[in-house]
């Protein structure tokens, strides 16, 4: 009846888990409970779980992405604290546990952190920036975003029932077969991550169909801020690169579930193809999640140090050539697999050539910088923060990248502390930045200054004292994943690098708490004018929170900077020097079809990982059934009068007036 | 136009090269191209399938090999209903055009039998290919042929029960914008998906058959 599932998958025997596991079942129920006794929930079910709005839709990966935050993070925690008492003992975690707490953690944090937050990102501005009033399918979008939180929770329901993989955060096989993973650990992965990766693949069409069709009256492709470029070059990659993922974790499906010989050690499969093939996918993943963290910086630091962007057209280059030759240097990933000289050399001086755009971009932020006004605020803290720490990472990336070193670094600590260090530096870096800098946009009230730099602060020196040391650790020998060892001369490295998890554990106290007071002091904090930061695209000529529909009247763009060009006409012949013509405007309806899917999706999911053969087939008639529902919507538009269109959009105006003399100014 | 571009130009040092962008693209063509864009990461996934089946393909296991096992009637029988298929469902995308109702159902009819009828063919050849035990787990080769030819099949049968729904929906409720935008990429899909068994049938069967 239930397939594999028995009570005996719950682990009563292991209080961490179980604790863990009960103490957030408990929060998720007091929260709805509070939800439903306050009546908040149609509320919620109106305004965020049906919203096909592209800016909530936003909102909630971004926090979807802050929540698994927590959940990796906690992971992270127990990793250190196990390997900085684990000097010839067990430590507290039993191999099996730790083996799955890091492969929780990477996948975690890949597929559900930094994945969903620039996915939030792109999602909550490019509309505005490219000044148009949706995305190109917004029904679809609600149904990637519910599929990705189906992903998330099914990884997490691992952790009370049955297991998680102890595969590491890429399953290779043959550990990943059943002969070597019976248990239900790697199907949980796989499911979790095909249903989340069709969310990701449905937001990759989106975004791409969005900034290639949808961009208003002479937004042409070169006036576009680069955040929409890297948008672009990301969304491509996706498109092109999931499929690979998709494909490869199929077959590995094949293997476990019916007896395929893909990557089998029998029957003439080759493991070595599961390496190249999610490679294939996973280096062009990286450039995924770090593209649109370069288009924060490239929109933040102009805004704060008052000037355009040096080198835009070389920076739409840099961005185009990374999303090329990302697809290059898979193989550099398993240089030991003696692919020979040549092959190897081929692929290290393709990784090496990735540093050139790189270096453009950063040259480019330099150079903006140069002989600017420069504000120091939070974004741009974390700007600077990743452009110190991403030349770092970046360097000990391109030391990797030169193969006959890459034999002694290849899965030693080295290896982990570079790629935290671009990752770290490069892609959440960037994603603090863009929180803080869109914050505003997305609630109409600015993050708490104070707290927001003290967050920074921990973050930075927690990262130097938390990485550096592994750095030093994998040069003396030690490889990754450990779970106990006796070499005491790792042992003071490892010590430093658990203090550094805690001065980062106290960054994260801080931006939360940086949540908590910016939402009680938000009057103090509120910015009526919907441009806090003086901004130069057209996310800030509409209100904060913006109307449903964004602009009232599509924006007419003439040149690059399209809302500094806007304001310095303003400045010369006055705001309203002709009146609007306001039309009506059809905006997309709500609709549950996302969350609805999600649903039979998770269903299915579980009862797939269980083998519980009836309910995948409920799971999948429900999923027809939503399809031909939604198909059959008679009204899928709703129109917002013109007259209501001009009454939110002149109180709008009159908020703005005052803030026209300030930048015209600069 | 060339008005509305002079007036701005001295705003944009790029105006000479900058084509002029005239705004959002109207619905039809937002919602063709994102599906092409679908299609484009549909094939990379197949692409994968493709190049895992040229890696596996000599990998018997000591087991038969393509040549000893494929029937290339079947296979030309098959080929000829999938691009007859495609015939018809462009006259089911001319129907839609010129909205006769009674040709769309028609031609959509004959295209889902044709589908079927090559369906019914694959499914013989699998169960036939499983009775003399060359089944997907006897070797790495059948596996990688197994799951190519059968991605294919997977999709051609969503591709009918995708069609289905169309014709209910014409049925019901006419030749509606969206639902002429939903035919257009049916009819894209129904395609691309006779690219992909060009691709097979050259690569898996007619080269498979040679060697």
């Amino acid at each position: 009846m239930f397939g594999k599932l028995t009570l005996s998958a719950i682990p009563f025997d292991q209080p961490i888990p179980l604790i863990s596991g009960g103490v957030v079942v408990l929060l998720i129920v007091a929260v709805l409970a509070w939800v439903v006794i306050k009546g908040h929930l149609p509320y919620l079910w109106n305004e965020w779980i049906t919203s096909v709005d592209h800016k909530r839709i936003g909102v909630m990966y971004i926090f979807l992405a802050m929540l698994m935050l927590l959940r990796g993070f906690a992971d992270a925690l127990m990793m250190r604290g196990q390997q900085a008492v684990a000097l010839h003992s067990d430590g507290y975690l039993p191999p099996e546990h730790y083996n799955q707490v890091f492969s929780a953690h990477g996948t975690i944090m890949i597929f559900f952190v930094a994945m969903p937050f620039v996915i939030g990102l792109m999602n909550l501005v490019v509309p505005l920036q490219l000044g148009v009033r949706d995305v190109a399918f917004p029904t679809l979008n609600s149904v990637g975003f519910w599929l990705t939180a189906t992903g998330a929770l099914l990884v997490n329901i691992s952790l009370v029932v049955g297991e998680f993989a102890r595969t590491g955060w890429l399953p290779y096989p043959p550990l990943s077969e059943l002969n070597y993973s019976p248990g239900v650990g790697v199907d949980y992965y796989l499911w979790a991550l095909q249903i989340s990766g069709v969310g990701t693949l449905v937001a990759g069409v989106n975004l791409t169909t969005t900034v290639l069709k949808l961009r208003t009256k002479g937004m042409t492709l070169l006036r576009m801020p680069i955040f929409c470029w890297t948008t672009l070059a990301s969304n491509l990659l996706i498109v092109a690169a999931f499929p690979i993922l998709t494909a490869t974790l199929a077959m590995l499906i094949l293997d476990r579930y019916l007896g395929f010989h893909f990557f089998t050690n029998d029957g003439g499969g080759n493991v070595m193809m599961f390496m190249n093939l999610i490679w294939a996918w996973g280096h062009p993943e990286v450039y995924i999640l770090v593209l649109p963290a370069f288009g924060v910086y490239s929109e933040v630091v102009p805004t704060f140090s008052g000037k355009p962007l040096f080198g835009y057209r070389s920076m739409v280059l840099a961005t185009m050539a990374i999303c090329v030759i990302s697809f290059m240097v898979w193989l550099h990933h398993f240089f030991t697999m003696g692919a020979g000289p040549e092959v190897n050399a081929i692929f290290g001086i393709a990784s090496m050539i990735i540093a050139v755009p790189t270096g453009v971009k950063i040259y480019n932020w330099l150079f903006t910088m140069y002989g600017g006004r420069v504000r120091f605020t939070s974004p741009m803290l974390w700007s600077l923060g990743f452009m110190v720490t991403f030349i770092i990472g970046g360097l000990t990336g391109v030391l990797v990248a030169v193969p006959p070193a890459d034999f002694l670094l290849h899965n030693s600590l080295f290896l982990v502390a570079h790629f935290h260090n671009v990752i770290i530096g490069g892609v959440l870096f960037g994603a603090f930045a863009g929180y803080t800098y869109w914050f505003p946009k997305a609630f109409g009230f600015r993050l708490h200054e104070g707290w927001g730099k003290a967050a920074f602060w921990f973050w930075l020196v927690g990262f130097y004292v938390a990485f550096m040391p592994l750095y030093a650790a994998g040069f003396l020998g030690m490889t990754r994943r450990m779970q106990h060892y006796d070499v005491p001369e790792w042992r003071p490295w490892l010590l430093v690098a658990g203090v550094g998890a805690i001065l980062i554990l106290i960054g994260i106290v801080c931006q939360v708490t940086q949540l908590v007071v910016s939402i009680a002091q938000r009057e103090k904090l509120r910015d009526r004018t919907g441009d806090p930061w003086d901004g130069r695209s057209l996310e800030w000529a509409t209100a904060s929170p913006p109307p449903v529909f964004n602009f009232a009247v599509m924006p007419d763009v003439t040149g690059e900077d399209a809302y500094w060009l806007i304001k310095a006409h303003a400045k010369q012949q006055g705001l309203e020097a002709k009146a609007p013509d306001y039309r009506d405007v059809e905006m997309p309806k709500n609709s549950p079809t996302g969350f609805v899917s999600a649903f039979f999706a998770t269903i299915m999911g579980f009862a797939l990982i269980w083998h519980i053969w009836w309910m995948v087939i409920l799971g999948l008639v429900g999923a027809f059934a939503t399809f031909v529902a939604f198909a059959w919507r008679d009204h899928d538009e709703y129109v917002i009068p013109a007259a209501e269109v001009e009454r939110i959009d002149r109180t709008n105006i009159e908020e703005r007036r005052g803030l026209v003399t300030i930048a015209g100014g600069a | 136009m060339s008005v509305v571009a002079m007036a701005h130009g001295h705003a944009d040092p790029h105006h000479l090269h900058a084509a002029e962008h005239e705004g959002p693209a109207p619905k039809r063509i937002v919602t063709g191209f994102g599906f092409w864009i679908f299609l484009l990461s549909d094939i990379v996934m197949f692409s994968c399938f493709f190049a895992t089946y040229g890696v596996l393909v000599g990998e018997t296991n000591g087991g038969p090999s393509g040549a000893q096992l494929f029937d290339l009637k079947n296979v030309a029988i098959e080929t000829a209903l999938l691009l007859l298929s495609s015939f018809t469902c462009g006259m089911a995308s001319i129907a839609a055009d010129m909205r006769n109702n009674l040709w769309f159902q028609i031609s959509m009819a004959v295209t889902a039998l044709f589908g079927a009828g090559f369906l019914a063919l694959e499914a013989i050849e699998f169960i036939d290919l499983v009775e003399r035990g060359a089944g997907p787990s006897r070797s790495a080769f059948l596996s990688a042929f197994f799951s190519l030819v059968g991605c294919h099949g997977l999709h051609v049968s969503a591709g009918i029960l995708w069609l289905l729904t169309m014709m209910a929906q014409v049925f019901a409720k006419g030749f509606r914008a969206d639902i002429q935008r939903r035919i257009l990429c049916f009819a894209l899909f129904w395609h691309a998906l006779d690219i992909i068994w060009v691709a097979v049938f050259s690569v898996v069967y007619l080269l498979g058959s040679a060697v």
